[in-house]
């Protein structure tokens, strides 16, 4: 199915799926998995819970911080941005050059702390979802409450593996940044996970304390 | 004297980056399998299938294990017996990286550390050479990824705070760096020396097969007692909870100054890439 047939949003596909992806017993009446597709609006970020497991379908934009920084200072600087983040997934990566003939190389997801300067003000413009890894500072954790957003967790160092889901790139803004630079993705099915949800629960706090010891 | 001729050194450099970045070594698989079947949270033990999956991918499309393909850092011992003739030794390795970088489709990570241009060629790597008896030349290469390397530090502590707080330095590196360097990590320990070759010692015990354990039965206490303490933080595979935050610790020791105990630790993401050649 190409993305253009997608119906926005969100579609539940299984309300108790395990997929061993999760840990059932953080929320066992709850897990579920679920497929998304931006653009997201307000209700779609409200049904994700910590701990889903979410696989992503459609276009997302990607960006890293020296990307971020062009974009908070163009909104410094009161001009328009390259992209409309209304709605929108930003996924934080640089990916490595594609071979000829392939989509892609490989893109797993950077460490997502260091664009949390920069994250606030882009929730503010409607941004409704990232894909990263690692932990998000509780500045950028109350600005998803307060604009209703969630932070996706995909996996550190699958680069090949979460490659296989990219169908197209493009780079669509501040080329000069090569693996920097803003690229347009169509992507099908790429895992992720939930790991903030929208109402400030951190699924890295809460796993952690369940398998601590001492 | 023995002729070595610095072409070779490129050729070799060249095609251990590409091979560090698109074939996951065996002692890795094995340490990876070894996590899976000991892991007891069903979000960890996703990620280590997720990861094995990602390895296979990897070797069979040519493409590299993470898109962080690295800073490239070279290991030379260069036998004192050996003469190297047809250009310089650091030029040779430079032109290795570029080369492979180039041809390997791997990603240019280097850049301005102010103005952030990036250099276009993933140089200049950082190459560490020793001399040491012999006529051979051993060149290791390691691609490290700068999301593990951002979670390292450098301690220099007072000697009264011993074993018991170099222990507590370690974990403390861990549980801050948290889900943010890609776990299970390996983690490097150097102790003793000076102030930067704690840190070099760290690095060096990253070289060490994965989980190998030291051959100096005394450092190899130390390395299981810090495996376990560190995972005894249940940051698990992905940061998502687990009891293999850490695949192996890896510890190397030499004396250093009466007034002093300085200790790095090195963190390294999964994607533990590293070839040896010897010419």
């Amino acid at each position: 199915m190409s993305h253009e047939s997608r119906v926005p949003g969100q579609i539940i596909i299984s309300p108790d799926s395990r997929l061993g992806t999760r840990d059932s017993e953080l929320r066992p009446d709850m897990s579920k998995t679920v497929k998304l597709v931006p653009p997201l609006t307000d209700a779609d970020v409200e049904q994700l819970e910590m701990g889903d497991r979410v696989l992503v379908s459609g276009v997302v934009y990607t960006a890293r911080d020296a990307a971020h920084k062009r974009l908070v200072d163009l909104l410094a600087a009161g001009k328009p941005l390259p992209v409309d983040l209304k709605g929108q997934i930003l996924y934080y990566v640089g990916p490595s050059p594609a071979r000829p003939g392939r989509v892609i190389g490989a893109a797993g997801p950077t460490t997502s702390y260091r664009m949390d300067s920069y994250t606030p003000t882009l929730l503010q413009l409607g941004l409704k979802a990232m894909i990263g890894k690692g932990r998000r500072s509780p500045e950028v954790i109350a600005a998803m409450v307060a604009h209703k957003a969630v932070y996706l967790g995909a996996t550190g160092g699958a680069g090949a593996l979460i490659s296989q889901c990219i169908k197209e790139a493009e780079v669509v803004a501040f080329p000069e940044l090569g693996p920097e630079a803003i690229h347009r993705l169509v992507v099908e099915d790429l895992p992720t996970m939930v790991i903030n949800d929208c109402r400030g629960r951190d699924l890295y706090e809460m796993g952690v304390k369940k398998y601590a010891r001492g | 004297m023995r002729e070595i001729e610095v072409s070779r050194l490129t050729r070799a450099v060249k095609d251990a980056v590409i091979a560090a970045n698109y074939e996951a070594g065996p002692d890795l698989l094995a340490a990876l399998e070894r996590g899976l079947r000991e892991e007891e949270s069903p979000a960890g033990q996703e990620i280590f299938r997720q990861l094995l999956e990602n390895a296979r991918i990897a070797l069979e499309q040519r493409i590299p294990m993470c898109q962080d393909c690295g800073l490239a850092v070279v290991f030379v011992e260069l036998g004192q017996e050996v003469h190297l003739v047809g250009g310089d030794l650091a030029a040779a390795i430079q032109e290795g990286v570029r080369q492979g970088y180039g041809e390997g489709y791997l990603r240019k990570s280097l850049c301005h550390p102010l103005t952030r241009a990036n250099t276009g060629d993933n140089t200049p790597a950082v190459i560490y050479t020793e001399v040491v008896p012999g006529d051979k030349l051993k060149l290791t290469v390691v691609p490290k990824g700068g999301g593990s390397e951002n979670m390292s530090r450098v301690y220099m502590l007072r000697p009264a705070e011993g074993w018991a707080g170099i222990k507590e330095k370690v974990v403390a590196t861990v549980k801050e760096a948290g889900p943010n360097p890609c776990p299970p990590i390996i983690v490097g320990v150097g102790i003793g020396g000076t102030f930067e070759r704690a840190a070099l010692l760290a690095k060096k015990a990253l070289l060490r097969e994965v989980g190998a354990a030291s051959e100096d039965p005394e450092a190899a206490k130390l390395e299981r007692e810090l495996l376990t303490a560190v995972n005894d933080l249940g940051i698990g595979p992905g940061g998502l909870g687990g009891r293999i935050t850490a695949l192996a610790v890896h510890l190397l020791m030499q004396p250093c100054h009466i007034a002093s105990l300085p200790v790095a630790v090195n963190i390294q993401c999964h994607a533990s890439r590293h070839k040896e050649v010897e010419l």
